[in-house]
């Protein structure tokens, strides 16, 4: 059951009455207007409605109930790792403590803050096999851009500018390409396999062709098929014997926390998606964090500030003549950092290894529920997230969409759909290890009832969804003729 | 161990077991010599500790900071402690809003979408922009961004040129994407009234100008002759402008600017040591499709309801991939909601009154540090809520150490060609008996 | 089934070439059109642009995909149709009338190193 009509709240009634929230001025206000000048000062009326806080109550507590979150019900997002998020975290981090500090303030007034950077730190670089670790970037494909420009001053600072290509394999995520331009490198891609994984001939030959010029690989392990990448120790050999560095994608290192660490495949740098592995609050779209993680090697480039310890002090440091300076202001998504600490620390070593072997399992099991009545299309070990085609039902006329819009009518947010772009169709499963087996078995029995549906009432699956506040939309009308804001009135 | 894996190790090789695997089999195709053995760490414990413990940590820690509600802090710099009610937090700690993805399923994410469609909107009115994006990670981000869309748009450009009334991190963040992306920049120098004012390169060839209003030592600058001097050179005018001010001062819109940037963290999200933060960019619609980053359109379902969409789709990474206008993803979503139930709670009333105390306490704040005979202003211009003085015979260093005995946290000291500055920044929450009290202990400290 | 049209020459990326005097007409096929779906968005370089074999000459936006459009021949684009701006679904519906730059030609020997209609349609039946 839906409450509240007003969409907007550009159509809720003005409040006319006064609203107390701050105290009077009781320093004199000047006449702006003559202290600023004429042309200065704002002439576009203000145009933003004065409300009463029982009205803004209820109007987002509304607009929020037309939400589906990770608390209400599975949320089976491949690529995404939409596990549970601990909830004291959120109170933790909004301690004043945390949320009244700046960055500005001397070191000695921030001990705190400093000491959980630091720790964190620590942390990460056991998980992930690394030497040291940075907290500046804002979310995975900010880390992903920052990681690969430390490569790129690697090659700079080693005499070798010209090593310009970066090789990317075709199943990658959008965002490996389209950082590795913004960070001047040319993108060579390497195709896949027959079973999914990077054909490696293809990347032998392509690592000869370009030899003098290969600055380096960007690799998720798993890919983004869900499959473990078994040759990854030769291919990293490979790319190091060429002068090449190599990049992890952290995307799906939930696959493989404690049980497989980047460093230890021969990895160069590696970016964490915070909210994936480590259980931060997406938030409908942020606020990320995207912590890199180098090998002794690129240490010297990471960005500043870094986090030291001098004589049982913490202190940021500056001066780092080296790194490539600053990829936005101050230190990072500090309260997104706070949360990975606290999961971490309740985790420990044994938690996180828990938590990927129950990701691992719970995919198998429902992989292996579902797997006679979808195309199937590499026949591999599953790891946390597995990827199917909807190509038979497409035959019968429902496509991958309409499957997906269906399942919302049973009580779970869909698979991420049509990735990735080499498989047709695709349907790719992220359930995590947060669901209990009543919850898998909910998703596997639905994906079995929408493949009867297919067969016996497809237009009941073309129609879907049924039970939401708005029906599918129209894409091509808000491409075509962009709405962006709403109307003056 | 903690209680978020629901499900023992027995329950879950019980379930393997039921589609024929192990628990034993789940990793066995990864290569043995790849496999982690080691079992004892440095910096990470073997085992979790309790929801009680975590708490006792992190209280602890949070203890061993100085924070803005205990002392009283004159910090700004590019972050602002403004006034937050309560709502707007409390109401962005709902399951709906703090756990959902992305919006990929508009008929289940109408919430966000919405939210997000709001704040655009609001962010709109604010700076009279033809459209505001979905929000940008930061700041400074922000700017770097609009450095690679002013190339996308002027693609013989191979430079743009930077006013050094910027914030400091915010050209370094512009210079690390620059070099990156092979492009190059040129960085001003202030006139001596501290603003940009005439000082613009009179040469083609740069795909955009940027300026800071009120630029970093709270100085305005003249956006008129700053677009003119832009366009005559056929370079985008961009602006990084603090969306607070924009309630009482002139928008970029109405003065012609083509990308606007900034933070806007002083619109009801905490300081919150620098992050997460909340960049925000604006264009003319001429613009439009070189756009980074989300953004939210209304579209209509089949029996005609009004439909929030993320749109413009086609510009993004997981279309184009390295033809994409970014790589950008994630944008600032719970950050955005926040600032926009911050806003309207606020109301037109609350936001112009908060600026206008800001503004009216800063002023009152310099003219009493002034007269103290301790300072002099370093510009004389009108200012908003931030301004930078000189210290007559003292060190500021020392006199910063000294008032934090007193619980207070100076300005920003500067040191710029063997020169200190003091920056110090004004909010409506600060009292006049506060004011006062801090002009006192400067008066008692700085001997 | 996709409509190929005899009068014109077509480039392995999809793009058509209608020719008459030093003067073409470029346009994109019916095979594109169909396979990208409901274009929302066109955008052409500037009139006066010299261009080469190969540059970028636009780009078509539908929602789920975007394509750059490269020139099939060398030369000056001396028109832009301004008309697709306000309706890209004109692509859709009429691939082969909704020309998208016209452009003097640097080198009409160029011509022949593209694909007629029955080379085309093969190219495309085998994709």
């Amino acid at each position: 059951m839906l409450f509240g009509k007003e969409e907007l709240v550009f159509d809720l009634p003005e409040n006319e009455a006064p609203i107390r929230l701050m105290a009077e001025c009781d320093v004199e206000k000047p006449d702006f207007k003559a202290y600023y000048g004429e042309d200065r000062v704002r002439h576009l009326p203000l145009n933003l409605p004065n409300l009463s806080e029982p009205q803004v109550a209820r109007h987002y507590t509304n607009m929020s109930a037309r939400n589906f979150g990770n608390d209400n019900g599975p949320y089976l997002l491949g690529s995404c790792t939409m596990k549970y998020n601990p909830k004291l975290h959120e109170k933790l981090a909004s301690l004043a403590g945390f949320t009244s500090t700046h960055p500005y303030q001397a070191d000695e007034t921030v001990q705190g803050n400093l000491q959980l950077y630091y720790e964190l730190e620590k942390q990460l670089c056991d998980v992930c096999g690394m030497d040291a670790f940075t907290f500046q970037p804002a979310a995975g494909a900010h880390g992903e851009l920052t990681g690969i420009m430390l490569i790129k001053a690697y090659h700079e600072d080693h005499g070798h500018p010209e090593r310009n290509i970066m090789l990317i394999p075709d199943s990658a995520h959008g965002t490996n390409p389209a950082s590795a331009v913004m960070a001047g490198f040319k993108v060579v891609e390497v195709a896949s396999a027959e079973n999914g994984q990077v054909d490696i001939e293809d990347m032998r030959s392509k690592i000869e062709k370009h030899r003098d010029q290969l600055a380096g690989l960007m690799l998720t392990n798993p890919n983004t098929l869900g499959i473990f990448e078994e040759q990854v120790d030769a291919m990293t050999t490979m790319v190091h014997d060429a002068g090449g560095l190599i990049y992890y994608d952290g995307a799906n290192i939930n696959a493989i926390l404690m049980q497989v660490r980047p460093g230890d495949m021969g990895f160069d740098v590696v970016h964490l998606n915070v909210h994936k592995s480590f259980s931060t609050p997406h938030g409908g779209g942020g606020p990320g964090a995207g912590p890199v993680g180098v090998k002794e090697c690129l240490v010297p480039y990471l960005p500043k500030p870094r986090v030291l310890k001098k004589d049982d002090k913490y202190a940021l440091e500056y001066n780092l003549p080296k790194s490539i300076g600053k990829v936005r202001a101050f230190t990072g998504s500090f309260l997104v950092c706070l949360k990975t600490y606290c999961y971490i620390l309740g985790n420990g070593a044994e938690g996180l290894k828990n938590a990927s072997e129950g990701a691992v399992a719970n995919a198998n099991y429902i992989f292996r529920r579902i797997k006679d009545r979808f195309k199937v299309p590499h026949d591999n070990p599953v790891m946390h997230e597995f990827v199917i085609s909807g190509d038979w039902q497409k035959e019968k006329g429902c496509s991958t969409m309409d499957m997906a819009k269906r399942m919302i009518d049973y009580g779970m947010h869909p698979p991420t759909v049509y990735f990735p772009l080499i498989v047709h169709e695709a349907m790719m499963f992220e359930p995590t290890e947060t669901e209990t087996k009543e919850n898998l078995d909910l998703v596997a029995d639905t994906m079995l009832k929408i493949a009867d549906e297919v067969e016996n009432n497809p237009e009941v699956v073309q129609s879907a969804p049924h039970n939401t506040p708005v029906g599918r939309p129209d894409e091509v009308k808000a491409a075509r003729e962009p709405i962006l804001k709403y109307p003056e009135k | 161990m903690t209680g978020f894996v629901p499900m023992s190790l027995e329950q879950r090789q019980k379930m393997l077991e039921t589609v024929g695997l192990t628990r034993e089999q789940l990793f066995a195709h990864i290569p043995d010599n790849l496999k982690l053995k080691q079992t004892e760490f440095e910096g990470l414990n073997k085992e979790g500790i309790s929801e009680m413990e975590i708490e006792l940590k992190l209280m602890d820690l949070a203890a061993k900071n100085a924070n803005s509600c205990e002392y009283d802090s004159y910090l700004g710099a590019g972050l602002y402690d403004h006034f937050s009610p309560y709502l707007p937090s409390y109401l962005i700690q709902r399951s709906e809003f703090l756990t959902a993805y992305t919006p990929y399923q508009p008929e289940i994410s109408q919430g966000t979408l919405r939210a997000t469609f709001e704040w655009q909107t609001y962010m709109c009115r604010l700076t009279g922009m033809d459209l505001v994006n979905a929000s940008m990670y930061d700041g400074a981000s922000a700017a770097a961004e609009a450095a690679l869309m002013a190339f996308r748009e002027k693609r013989k450009a191979k430079k743009v040129w930077i006013s050094a009334g910027l914030n400091p991190e915010y050209i370094d963040t512009i210079k690390t994407y620059l070099h990156a992306g092979g492009f190059e920049y040129e960085v001003g120098e202030l006139n001596a009234d501290g603003t940009a004012c005439g000082t613009y390169p009179e040469a083609e060839g740069y795909a955009a100008f940027f300026i800071q209003s009120p630029n970093f030592y709270g100085q305005l600058e003249d956006l008129d002759s700053f677009v003119e001097a832009a366009h005559a050179q056929k370079a985008l005018a961009t602006a990084v402008m603090d969306p607070l001010a924009l309630t009482m001062l002139a928008t970029p819109g109405d003065k012609g600017v083509d990308i606007v940037v900034g933070e806007a963290q002083p619109l009801g999200v905490p300081v919150s040591f620098g992050g997460p933060a909340l960049g925000y960019m604006g264009c003319t619609e001429k613009l439009m499709r070189k756009m980074p980053g989300r953004i939210v359109g209304r579209t209509e379902d089949k029996d005609g309801n009004d439909v929030y969409v993320l749109t413009l789709q086609a510009r993004e990474q997981h279309i184009r991939r390295d033809r994409a206008t970014s790589n950008i993803c994630t944008s600032q979503q719970l950050i955005a909601t926040l600032s926009n139930i911050h806003m309207a709670l606020m109301g037109r009333d609350g936001l112009l009154e908060a600026a206008e105390q800001s503004a009216a306490k800063a002023i009152y704040l310099q003219k009493k540090l002034i007269e103290t005979g301790l300072f002099k202003a370093k510009y004389e211009g009108p200012f908003f809520r931030e301004f930078a003085l000189v210290p007559q015979g003292f060190d500021l260093n020392e006199l910063n150490h000294k008032l934090l005995d007193k619980k207070i946290i100076g300005g920003l000291v500067l040191e710029e060609n063997g020169e200190q500055n003091w920056l110090l920044a004004v909010t409506e929450k600060k009292t006049k008996a506060k004011l006062d009290r801090f002009v006192e202990a400067v008066v008692e400290l700085a001997k | 089934m996709a409509e190929f049209k005899n009068d014109r020459k077509y480039s392995k990326s999809h793009e058509w070439i209608l020719v008459e005097g030093d003067v073409a007409t470029l346009g994109i096929s019916d095979f594109a059109q169909s396979e990208l779906g409901d274009l929302v968005y066109c955008e052409a370089e500037e009139t006066g642009s010299e261009l080469e074999t190969g540059d970028i000459f636009g780009s078509i936006e539908s929602v789920k995909a975007a394509s750059d459009l490269y020139m099939p021949v060398s030369g000056e684009i001396i028109e832009t149709n301004e008309e697709l701006e306000d309706s890209p679904e004109n692509m859709n519906s009429d691939p082969y009338g909704s020309w998208i730059v016209k452009i003097k030609l640097s080198d009409p020997s160029e011509l022949d190193e593209l694909l007629d209609a029955d080379a085309y349609k093969a190219m495309c039946e085998e994709a």
